[in-house]
């Protein structure tokens, strides 16, 4: 039984924009999957639509095997919402966030307590119960979004945008925290800006842009379409001026010490550093440019609006 | 197992509503508390001892009963709009929505929140009216009766209300311009019996009055109006006004795009 099954799911508002034109995606349980696409793509549509917080134009949503429509209350017992915008009481005492939310599913008030304690604890937020929410940073709203969403035991968690203006230092604390619910079973569904993130912690990964679904498959197999690799190259001297590499080799200065190459997969990089010596440049140290899923993933929608355009046409 | 479910989530609701009335007490129970020692001091000690009796009773006397209508009606409606428009405004109504509770659990849950806030208010202005006037009691159980109901078609009404607010001017026009005339006109301060025939006939159009005449009725033992008339209205309205309000919950309106 799949986490989570979209059909043929279509979403039109009421100014007449289609935020969704059939998409189609599949789940397994366990997965740590990415959603990805650009700003207005329809990730936050889809993940409304999922969790009944926009209704559907069309289509079928099952979540663990429950229909969202003919068994909704089951659908939504097996699914943990983080959304994008802080949603809970700013005047609430954080514990109190917890614990209702917990209420809202069922929980007995003193289970409800407990996971909150443990949530809170686990999520660096145990010393702020009392406080009211608002008073948290930015950081400790986000994980205060991340412990509510879980104070059910949710089996299907969905994050939209989680570590967003959160500092690279929590941001890895939390991908730990993911990873280790991960590991303990937990079906995880994310969407995020930072790609290095989506590279880092999912398995499969599905790209959407203006409503569809333009890619669906596993990261590796996602990362190893990638035939070209750019590296940095820091030099010890200033780069002659005469500098030239010569084919297979594209380089681009980018500063008086720096330049970068970039490499197709089936090239060695035995040459280059021939060429390099030859003409005595010292290369002090190197690494690679770019988040290769951020190449691929610019490719891709490069290539789809691209394809739109001549479907338009 | 859904309907255990859907009773801790209820209480979960109700818990929240009532923590919030009592944390906020200087905006939930003493305003009407302070406004309410003015109307007796002012309409009830100054101006009635002039006035005298009305259906034989102390003006102070009389008018007690729509003075503490006044402020169930206000606070049950009040409680209910800007709580359920905060969650709105707020977001946090996401919480409840993503989650399997049933329409009808939100709704009560609210509804019966602000039903607690107009008791609680009620049982403040009548123990406030003790200071300035004898309580007479003819009817308990039509008193209880008429507080609750009362208190709940308000708070259904406020909840309609929230659902259909955009902003924050949206859930005052109501209780300024429409909610705060009729009480008024509602016959708080008078016997429609004193109006010409015309204005008594106009006066019966104005569902408040059969509230406050009813809650009279249950204090007094004295109404302008069939205390049969008033309760079979008063029900009939809450039963139209939660259909309503359950309609658009499960809608979505105003909450799911």
């Amino acid at each position: 039984m799949s986490a989570l099954v979209i059909r043929d799911l279509w979403k039109t508002y009421r100014n007449g924009v289609t935020a969704l034109k059939g998409i189609d995606l599949e789940v397994q349980p366990g997965d740590f999957f990415a959603l990805l696409g650009p700003n207005g793509a329809g990730k936050s549509t889809t993940i409304g639509v999922v969790s009944a917080l926009v209704r559907k134009t069309k289509g079928q949503i099952s979540i663990f095997g429950h229909d969202t429509e003919t068994a909704p209350e089951k659908a939504r017992a097996k699914l943990g919402l983080v959304a994008q915008e802080f949603n809970f009481n700013q005047f609430e005492p954080v514990i109190h966030i917890v614990m209702n939310q917990a209420g809202y599913y069922g929980v007995p008030r003193n289970i409800a307590r407990e996971r909150a304690e443990y949530y809170l604890k686990a999520l660096g937020l145990w010393e702020k119960r009392n406080h009211v929410s608002r008073s948290l940073s930015g950081g400790m709203k986000r994980r205060l979004m991340i412990a509510r969403a879980l104070a059910h035991e949710p089996d299907l968690l969905i994050l939209d945008e989680p570590t967003a203006g959160v500092d690279i230092e929590l941001r890895r604390s939390m991908w730990q925290f993911l990873r280790d619910l991960n590991a303990r079973g937990k079906t995880i569904i994310l969407t995020t800006h930072y790609l290095e993130e989506a590279e880092n912690l999912c398995r499969n990964i599905a790209i959407i842009d203006q409503g569809q679904i333009i890619e669906n498959t596993n990261m590796k197999s996602l990362l190893s379409q990638l035939n070209l690799e750019t590296f940095i190259f820091d030099t010890r001297a200033e780069l002659p001026a005469t500098l030239q590499l010569n084919s297979p080799y594209q380089w681009r200065p980018l500063d008086s010490h720096s330049f970068e190459v970039d490499v197709e997969k089936s090239v060695n990089l035995n040459e280059l550093f021939s060429q390099l010596s030859a003409q005595q440049v010292e290369v002090v140290s190197m690494r690679n440019r770019a988040n290769r899923l951020e190449e691929l993933f610019v490719n891709l929608l490069t290539e789809n609006k691209k394809k739109a355009e001549t479907d338009h046409v | 197992m859904f309907n255990q479910m859907a009773l801790i989530a209820f209480y979960t609701i109700l818990r929240k509503e009532i923590y919030r009335i009592l944390v906020i007490w200087p905006q939930t129970l003493l305003p009407s508390a302070v406004t309410m020692c003015l109307y007796f001091v002012i309409f009830g000690n100054l101006i009635g001892s002039r006035i005298g009796e009305m259906e034989g009773y102390p003006y102070i006397t009389y008018i007690l009963p729509g003075l503490v209508m006044m402020a169930v009606i206000t606070n049950a409606y009040g409680n209910v709009v800007s709580s359920f428009f905060s969650a709105k405004f707020q977001h946090y109504i996401e919480e409840m929505l993503t989650a399997p509770v049933p329409h009808n659990v939100i709704l009560l849950g609210y509804v019966i929140g602000g039903v607690v806030r107009g008791l609680l208010v009620g049982l403040i202005v009548i123990f406030i009216s003790l200071f300035f006037t004898h309580l007479h009691l003819h009817s308990l159980l039509v008193t209880a009766a008429v507080f609750v109901l009362t208190s709940s078609l308000f708070a259904i009404a406020g909840f309609i209300n929230a659902i259909y607010a955009r902003n924050f001017d949206d859930i005052s026009i109501i209780p300024t311009f429409v909610l705060t005339p009729l009480t008024y006109l509602g016959g708080v301060f008078y016997s429609i019996d004193m109006l010409p025939s015309f204005w008594q006939w106009v006066s019966l159009i104005n569902p408040i009055l059969y509230m406050i005449n009813a809650f009279r009725f249950g204090i007094l033992g004295v109404s302008d109006i069939s205390i049969w008339l008033a309760f079979s209205l008063i029900i009939i309205f809450n039963l139209a006004f939660y259909s309503y309000a359950l309609y658009l919950l499960k809608q979505g309106t105003g909450l799911r795009s």
